[in-house]
């Protein structure tokens, strides 16, 4: 079936997210939507899939004009999607989410499972998926999730099945098994809609390419572009792939981390026993695959973690037991993976969430009140130093778009006196210029000697930034190496094989 | 699909935006705490609109000329004329000014009632409010206010002593009482997560219990020889003066209510503690990721929130009712207290003007009752309908047909 | 740098390990209920028997009444607590956690030993107390399940105490003008609908906070009808207020089983609705498509979203289903209990039921039988001060509270409300 789309506008109050885009996608064909974080991409699949109404625009299906008023019309029509954030329910069984929402029952409304087993087990031996029908979905690892919103896709006999950012949770050999099935489904004749904004990705699998950016098409490449063409056009301007930087000059240990256990309430072991130091003025940046337990060591470390055993000696002094302010006192800066949960308060102004970590005493309180000349005064000073683009600083954090929120956040960290300074997914869903002014500012902070630890799952982030690299898999530290190590070594490391030659 | 106002500019991030956990409270703080005045006046009037059809539908004489309707349209609409204008007429007038008073003090008498019915609705209100701000659902004012006029009547009764000690300390033994009481669900909430909302509702009825249990045991409360459960009248040293002299019932409670308003207003937007409520409140997250024990957060709103509240029990212990305690003392007031904070918006300020307004409600209520025998319980119908209203402002433009307000 | 890859050298572990974490919370409350226990027997001898009243006068097979020494069984009860605490204890210590036919044991012998030592010198109804204990749970195991479905499809309801208010408003009226009960009960489910579909209108529709809008609910429905009670029913009692009963009848057969018969089947007709709906909800919850989708729209409505289960509609269509289960308990109060309506006559029962709600995990079954738990302290409290019990009746009235209080605050155990409950389904 061939799916297009014809000057679809899509606007939410002033801001156009789809700007007369246009796309056609063949069957057998596995069809790339490059563009970085806000381009509109999933603003797009979005109307595709019935999620949203556009303004303005036609969906054809074989030249077809069709209305989509909600998801099941488009399944209905033979459009499937595999979500970014899987829509699994995560206390059902693999078969009763694949049957959901288009059950097969027995008499009087009863659920007839066994069919849907019947077809779980038949889908997925086509394509060698082995998932067991009655399995928990919330007890499968991810990469197995995918498979099961692949398999429920295919239950409605998609025809046009469209891939939203389905690599941001899989190791570099998931991926691997992702492309070949998503080829795999190209040559059965299936119309594949692949996006993403990883250049590699896109030029291993893609037959063609749609670049968009702030709602528009700019664009299309083949897939024999360079990555620099792609990023240039994906951008609008040349960009640096890497990280300008000298040499770390490094001093003594600072951070010596060694035994460090962390369990959750469930007594799941997240992480196991792992030992790591950092040296003033160097960034250790930590790789893995999301899951692998990044964000209970970032959380370890700030105290935010209830069950830890070992130690965590911050020049000498031992951090682990003592509460998230003693913490953030002794001068750990904290950048929080998930900015919106962890990092901001939404409805605060960007001048209360720069006191969000210093809301006991000076220089913003006094004697129990808030000081607000000063407050003002700091934020407005931020404001600009940080290039944080909103009108003013009484503006709710909320109202700012994803890389100013971030700058904020950074902002914040990096004007108290640090030690040590935590980041966690310090440019995850912000926009390319905030990015390398990000970049900028974390090889600022260690080349002012301070110790950083970075934690990323994007291996083109970890490898920018890192002067040594460590490899977190299942919560143990699979190596540390140096950061020059090839890809494919780090790749492979993700899945927990250790090369020769590299002590944990 | 539906854009909200407060919607943050979805397609700037591609990743869906995660809900916290705690989403719901967060959503709470903007249905509190958002919206315009209009939307609020326009509540108000809806409300008594539909307070307006309940009386028309009840009142004997309207449904009797209803039955002549198409015969004789003029003596139903004269009917339903004289049905509302004689209610809200005695609305008015048992609430704002007596137009039928001989002089101006019996004149204005109506209008210290309000402010008498006022002052524990404002207590209370902020108590509600407060815990709002923080994040917490305090549907405990009952209990709260119970328990606060169980100790301060205690104190009234027992302690002897002058008044500049008996008076302040009844006080204070009613605010500390209720405080602890909230503060246990703020513990509870802060070490096991129970959620406040069914701790503060049980808590409720276990308050009446034990207020029931010291009003019925000779050892406690109850007063000597009866066997009724109530306690003896309040010693006069214990009473909170009458503000206007003995010909008003006005007394200092509404005073103490409106310190407490401005307390609260620099606590919430001034302090330390109070932003560090306001994290809380909107990111529990967020707060604890700074370093913001957000588990003592939850505690210590709660024992303020709570004597606040308890600011209201005693309101009615040593002000209003000082002849004696019992189980009904809280006179509704810790549910109403709820409907004051959310029209209020849990705003110091806006509680002031929520409090008064429903103290009008109040105090016109009983009038309304003793003239028109329309029963008092139609205020507490215009009250709901009026948070309800308020709280979804869409409604109330779709049915004036006012514009939508545009997305963000 | 050479590097050539060998393989894992961490162990590849297929299932993530665990660390046994197990919470003395169980043990501490077995321990401090002992104690309990022991100070009052020890601080308040009683003396004489206590008997178990076994049987009915009406029974065809009359079982004989039980006697036994007050204070004896009493202390026997206590070490075999102490036992039971014990055994806990030394689970806990080897990191295993306490069984819940321990808990359950526990709490029967527990039961006996007290009304051993409470009701020392009198008799108890045994049969009595249990069918009491039944009737007395019915409204709130309606209620129970209509929060249940709601919570269950992602609509916090506190509103069931509006919903059994107006259900015992509605079932007096119309079973008064119409002369019968049945349709009173038909009345009681429309208004209890009702409710629903206002809180539906503003929870769903314009997202307001399910909380809020529930207890503003609540408020509003103890306005009207204490309103119109005021103003219409006082005044017209004879032809609105005096609604038939639905008086016990008795099941063939099975009203003659000793003990359960007298229990269980020979009660009003309501009791009898209410087996059907618990078995009826359970099923449709669990085993049908509706319940399928119910359940994934409470979970996770965006997910349901995307395979075209209208979110909204589920949404309304089960809260309206609830709200009809909840308003049918309503008609116990002027149908069974009082043959009459009176102002804020549940006494907040939607709440309790709430609490059985989550007492029960938001599990029908589960619910039930929260509900019924609740309905047998209310009732013990009742037989308890019919034959004078040493312990206040204020405090036996607080007991079903307190005990909420306990299993919100941790008794219940790791329990999981549906993940979107109480949060508005905004698309996009």
């Amino acid at each position: 079936m061939q799916l297009a789309l014809r000057d679809i506008t899509k606007r939410f109050g002033a801001l156009v997210a789809n700007d007369h885009i246009s796309l056609t996608v063949e069957p057998g064909e596995i069809h790339c939507l490059l563009g970085e974080n806000g381009a509109g991409k999933s603003t797009l699949m979005n109307v595709l899939y019935g999620l949203y109404q556009a303004d303005e625009g036609q969906i054809l299906l074989d030249g077809e004009p069709r209305h989509f008023s909600g998801p099941g019309d488009a399944m209905a029509a033979g459009i499937g999607m595999v979500h970014q954030h899987f829509m699994l329910i995560p206390v059902f069984t693999v078969a009763e989410n694949v049957m959901l929402g288009h059950e097969a029952t027995r008499l009087g409304g009863t659920l007839d499972l066994d069919a849907a087993r019947a077809r779980v087990r038949e889908i997925s031996d086509r394509f060698g998926f082995h998932l067991d029908p009655d399995a928990r979905v919330e007890d499968l690892p991810v990469g197995v999730q995918q498979r099961v919103e692949i398999v429920k896709a295919l239950s409605r006999d998609a025809e046009v099945l469209v891939f939203d950012e389905p690599t941001a949770v899989l190791t570099p050999q998931e991926t691997d098994e992702l492309m070949a099935i998503m080829r795999q489904l190209r040559d059965a004749g299936t119309a594949i809609v692949f996006i993403t904004h990883k250049l590699r990705e896109v030029r291993e699998v893609a037959d063609r390419i749609t670049v968009i950016r702030l709602g528009k098409v700019v664009g299309e490449a083949e897939p024999t572009a360079s990555n620099a063409e792609l990023a240039a056009l994906m951008v609008g301007r040349a960009v640096e792939l890497t990280v300008a930087k000298q040499p770390a000059r490094t001093g003594d240990d600072a951070l010596v981390v060694s035994g460090l256990t962390v369990t959750d309430a469930g007594g799941q072991v997240h992480l196991d026993d792992v030992d790591f130091t950092i040296r003033a003025g160097e960034v250790l940046a930590v790789a893995g695959v999301q899951g692998n337990g990044q964000t209970e060591l970032t959380e370890a470390l700030v105290g935010l973690q209830q069950h830890v055993r070992g130690s965590i000696r911050l020049d000498g002094h031992e951090l682990v037991g003592r509460s998230v302010r003693d913490v953030l006192d002794s001068g750990v800066g904290f950048i929080p993976e998930d900015r919106q949960i962890d990092g901001l308060v939404g409805a605060f102004s960007i001048a209360e969430n720069l006191m969000l970590d210093r809301s006991t005493d000076a220089p913003f309180v006094r004697r129990g009140a808030v000081q607000r000349d000063a407050l003002e005064a700091f934020a407005r000073d931020r404001l600009t130093e940080y290039d944080v683009r909103a009108p003013g600083i009484h503006t709710p954090v909320a109202n700012l778009s994803g890389g100013n929120q971030q700058k904020v956040v950074v902002a914040r960290e990096l004007s108290r006196d640090l030690r040590l300074l935590v980041a966690a997914q310090p440019t995850r869903g912000v926009d390319v210029g905030s990015i390398e002014f990000i970049h900028k500012q974390l090889i600022a902070t260690r080349d002012a000697g301070i110790p950083v630890l970075v934690v990323s799952t994007e291996l083109d982030e970890v490898v920018a930034l890192a002067d040594r690299i460590m490899v977190l898999y299942r919560g143990r530290v699979v190596g540390i190496v140096p950061a020059d190590t090839p890809r494919d070594v780090l790749g492979l490391m993700m899945t927990g094989e250790r090369p020769s030659g590299v002590s944990a | 699909m539906t854009l909200t106002p407060q919607a943050s500019p979805a397609p700037e991030q591609e990743e869906a935006p995660r809900t916290p956990a705690d989403g719901q409270w967060h959503h709470v703080m903007r249905t509190v705490t958002s919206g315009n005045a209009l939307v609020g006046v326009l509540a108000v009037v809806l409300a008594v609109l539909v307070g307006s059809i309940l009386i028309l539908a009840t009142d004997a004489q309207v449904r009797e000329t209803a039955g002549f309707l198409t015969a004789r349209p003029g003596d139903f609409l004269a009917a339903s004329r004289d049905a509302i204008g004689g209610a809200y007429g005695a609305l008015f007038r048992g609430s704002i000014y007596n137009t039928r008073a001989a002089d101006f003090q019996t004149g204005i008498r109506p209008l210290t009632e309000t402010l008498k019915f006022a002052g524990p609705l404002i207590a209370a209100g902020l108590g509600v409010g407060l815990a709002f701000r923080t994040g917490m659902f305090n549907i405990g004012g009952r209990g709260q206010m119970l328990l606060a006029g169980g100790a301060a009547g205690w104190v009234g009764i027992n302690l002897d002593a002058p008044r500049l000690v008996q008076l302040p300390v009844a006080v204070l033994a009613g605010m500390l009482a209720a405080a602890l009481w909230a503060g246990l669900a703020g513990v509870l909430k802060a070490r096991t997560g129970a959620h406040e909302v069914i701790v503060t509702i049980m808590l409720n009825y276990v308050a009446f219990y034990l207020l029931f249990y010291a009003l019925s045991s000779q050892s406690i409360l109850q007063a000597p020889g009866t066997v009724n459960p109530k306690s003896l009248p309040m010693d006069q040293n214990a009473v909170l003066p009458k503000v206007l002299g003995d010909r008003f019932n006005l007394h200092a409670g509404f005073l103490l209510a409106l310190v407490a308003v401005a307390a609260v207003w620099w606590l919430l937007n001034r302090s330390a503690l109070g932003y560090r409520f306001r994290a809380v409140g909107e990111n529990p997250h967020a707060a604890r990721t700074a370093g913001i024990d957000v588990g003592r957060t939850y505690v210590v709103a709660m024992l303020i929130a709570g004597g606040l509240v308890g600011l209201a029990g005693v309101n009615q212990v040593l002000g209003t009712v000082p002849s004696g305690v019992s189980t009904d003392l809280d006179a509704g007031i810790g549910f109403d207290a709820i409907t004051v904070a959310l029209l209020g918006r849990s705003n110091p300020l806006g509680i002031l003007g929520a409090g008064l307004l429903f103290g009008a409600f109040k105090a016109g209520g009983f009038a309304m009752q003793a003239s028109e025998g329309i029963p008092v319980d139609i205020v507490l119908v215009i009250q709901s309908l009026i948070v309800l209203f308020i709280a979804a402002p869409p409604l109330v433009r779709a049915l004036f047909r006012l514009p939508t307000q545009e997305a963000k | 740098m050479s590097q050539t890859v060998t393989p894992a050298s961490v162990p590849e572990a297929a299932e993530p390990v665990r660390i046994a974490v197990v919470s003395a919370k169980t043990t501490v409350v077995l321990a401090v209920l002992t104690l309990a226990l022991a100070a009052a027997v020890g601080l308040a001898a009683q003396s004489g028997d206590t008997s178990f009243r076994l049987a009915v006068p009406t029974d065809v097979v009359r079982l004989p009444t039980v006697s036994v020494p007050s204070t004896a069984t009493a202390w026997i009860v206590v070490v075999l607590m102490a036992v039971a605490t014990a055994e806990s204890l030394r689970r806990y210590l080897a990191r295993r956690p306490t069984p819940l036919w321990l808990v359950a044991l526990f709490a029967v012998v527990g039961l006996v030993g007290f009304l051993a030592w409470a009701a020392a010198g009198g008799t108890i109804p045994v049969i009595g107390l249990l069918a009491g204990s039944l009737l007395l749970a019915v409204p709130l195991v309606f209620g129970a399940l209509g929060g249940v479905l709601g919570e269950r499809v992602g609509v916090v309801n506190i509103a069931i105490d509006g919903q059994l208010l107006l259900g015992a408003f509605a079932a007096a009226v119309v079973a008064s003008l119409t002369g019968s009960a049945w349709v009173g009960v038909v009345a009681a489910m429309a208004a209890g609908a009702l409710v629903a579909l206002v809180l539906g209108v503003f929870a769903i529709r314009y997202f307001v906070d399910q909380v809020i809008v529930g207890v503003v609910l609540n408020v509003l429905i103890v306005g009207v009808t204490s309103f119109l009670f005021s103003q219409v029913l006082t005044e017209n009692t004879e032809s609105l207020n005096t609604p038939p009963r639905l008086s016990a009848v008795a099941v063939p057969l099975l009203g003659d089983i000793p003990v359960v018969g007298p229990i269980l089947f020979r009660q009003s007709p309501l009791v009898y609705l209410l087996y059907m709906t618990v078995a009826v909800v359970t099923y449709a919850l669990y085993r049908t498509k509706w319940g399928l989708r119910v359940r994934a729209v409470g979970e996770h409505p965006k997910a349901a979203d995307t395979v075209g289960i209208d979110v909204i509609r589920t949404r309304f269509t089960t809260i309206l289903i609830a709200g009809a289960v909840a308003g049918a308990g309503g008609a116990f109060y002027t149908l069974v209990s009082v043959p009459a309506f009176n102002r804020e006559m549940t006494g907040g029962a939607g709440y309790i039921a709430l609490a059985a709600v989550i007492f029960g995990k938001w599990d029908p079954i589960r619910s039930t039988l929260a509900a019924l738990l609740f309905g047998f302290a209310s009732n013990l409290q009742g037989v308890l001060s019919v034959l004078g019990s040493p312990v206040p009746s204020q405090f036996m009235l607080m007991l079903p509270y307190v005990v909420t209080i306990f299993a919100v605050a941790g008794l219940v155990g790791r329990s999981r409300p549906p993940a979107a409950a109480g949060l508005p389904y905004r698309k996009g």
